[in-house]
């Protein structure tokens, strides 16, 4: 089936940036690339000669790891910077060491750093593409972007379809993007938690808000889980993680009042035994492992498009 | 569009693609690893109606699938992302296969080049031919059909645009005119 695709970003910096076409065009791609992946020649010439910066100033396995595998997929030189290894320990400023990558010949570059906004920073300084890979509390597109595709997957066109996110939405930048997604793929959307952790401000984006879970999971076609960022809390937001468990853990009587159909992700690091019970998170409902293989095809068509259209800039041949 | 130069109607290119099917018959009398495989978009419903043909001839259906030359093509970031995007689909193992690559339009060879090494991407098939509808000229790689349906001397510049409806053939043309 011909798809219709729509694309001219060098940087992909948050999905609320984005228009329909532009995800429908990330989705065409993506499935594409999950196709190459089970070739008998699974690399692609596209990137062939082109230099891919990760810069991974937080820790990360599966994002890092995918976005290696995603370039090196296309045929990129790949060198990962992590926080603990690069001079920004040595006080060099993130303008200057990203400044440094681009006068190395870096040709694109994968961010992930604590500072909300930093990616857009450098879409601003830097032109060569940037690829937000999480920036504090604020958003993780190509997250959200495989979670869409590998609903999609499993549902088909989620328009009226019923997704709740559940757990540590205030410091969760995956919640943030996919709550974008997921509303301009007509997704009716729930988040749930406790309400210091799902305060009532977040109904400005259109979704509901509950802090009741049954009411919450109820004939719901997907529930994502999130994991409890520790790192990003300044304050105690509840009294234990044994009380979170209790009251918002998902087990199997609680995903028994998800539909019959219904899928559970996560976006991972999974802790086991605290937002979800170790046998559901390796049942057939859980889609948490396909979440992973679909964040290297995704990550593909990211990086595709971005250089394909860095290289349209005026100035380059 | 801009002024006509030529235009073939619905009958003579349907000639044409029967003529291609009987050469193509006349060949590969054991039809048991043949299919034909068009290149997305403008080779894909000539490849659909060499199949149907070809489905006459051998008396059996042939597979007949797609594929995609984005990801090989060598003016990455020259040009706009395509409008249209057809994923590469080929319903057989190309492993040892005879495949026929149809396209509508035989220009500078690039897209043909494109399409072969997305086909090898999968297996490495016994033999690749290649079944045009139009050559246009003006290659720029070592390029050549084996089947070719007609054969016209353009400049550059000049656009050639064929319409085939697989359901629909009367309508079906090639238009050759000025941009």
């Amino acid at each position: 089936m011909t798809k219709n695709l729509n694309w001219t970003r060098k940087d992909l910096i948050a999905i609320e940036d984005l228009k329909i076409e532009e995800l429908e065009t990330i989705f065409s791609l993506t499935a594409s690339f999950k196709q190459t992946l089970s070739r008998s020649q699974k690399k692609l010439p596209s990137l062939r000669g082109k230099t891919i910066v990760n810069l991974f100033l937080e820790p990360s396995t599966r994002t890092r790891v995918a976005f290696e595998i995603a370039a090196k997929r296309l045929s990129a030189d790949v060198t990962t910077v992590t926080g603990n290894a690069s001079s920004l320990l040595k006080g060099e400023t993130l303008r200057d060491t990203a400044q440094t990558i681009q006068a190395l010949n870096a040709d694109m570059i994968v961010v992930r750093h604590k500072a909300a906004g930093s990616p857009y920073f450098l879409s601003r300084l830097l032109e060569m593409p940037v690829i937000n890979a999480g920036d504090g509390a604020h958003e993780h597109p190509t997250q959200a972007l495989l979670d869409c595709f590998t609903l999609r997957e499993k549902l088909g066109d989620l328009t009226g379809r019923k997704v709740t996110i559940l757990g540590d939405i205030l410091f969760s930048r995956v919640a943030r993007s996919n709550i974008w997604a997921l509303k301009k793929l007509g997704v009716e959307v729930t988040l749930a938690g406790p309400s210091t952790l799902v305060p009532e401000l977040f109904r400005e984006f259109g979704v509901q808000v509950r802090h009741d879970l049954k009411s919450a999971l109820d004939d719901a076609d997907a529930v994502m889980l999130l994991r409890i960022q520790h790192e990003r809390q300044t304050a105690t937001h509840f009294p234990s993680i044994g009380e979170y468990t209790s009251m918002f853990g998902l087990n199997r009587m609680r995903a028994s009042w998800l539909k019959p159909d219904a899928i559970i992700m996560h976006p991972g690091p999974i802790n086991r035994g605290v937002e979800i019970d170790s046998d559901l998170a390796d049942s057939d409902r859980s889609v948490i492992l396909e979440q992973v293989t679909n964040g290297i095809a995704t990550r593909m068509a990211v990086l595709y498009l971005c250089a394909h259209a860095a290289g349209m800039k005026p100035g380059n041949p | 569009m801009g002024k006509d130069i030529k235009k073939i109607e619905s009958t003579e290119l349907h000639k044409a693609i029967d003529r291609i099917a009987e050469s193509i018959a006349v060949r590969h009398s054991d039809s048991a690893t043949l299919s034909v495989v068009g290149i997305a978009d403008g080779g894909i419903s000539f490849a659909q109606a060499l199949a149907r043909r070809l489905a006459d001839i051998f008396g059996k259906e042939l597979p007949c699938g797609a594929v995609n030359t984005a990801f090989h093509r060598d003016d990455f970031g020259h040009n706009p992302i395509p409008k249209s995007f057809q994923r590469t689909d080929i319903p057989l193992n190309v492993e040892g296969a005879i495949v026929i690559l149809a396209d509508d339009v035989l220009f500078s060879g690039r897209t043909a080049r494109a399409a072969m090494n997305e086909i090898f991407d999968m297996g490495r098939p016994e033999r690749v031919e290649l079944a045009v509808l139009c050559d246009r000229g003006n290659r720029c790689l070592p390029i050549h059909a084996d089947y070719t349906g007609f054969v016209e001397d353009t400049t550059p510049e000049q656009q050639v645009e064929v319409v085939i409806n697989i359901d629909d053939p009367s309508g079906d043309s090639i238009i050759i005119y000025e941009k």
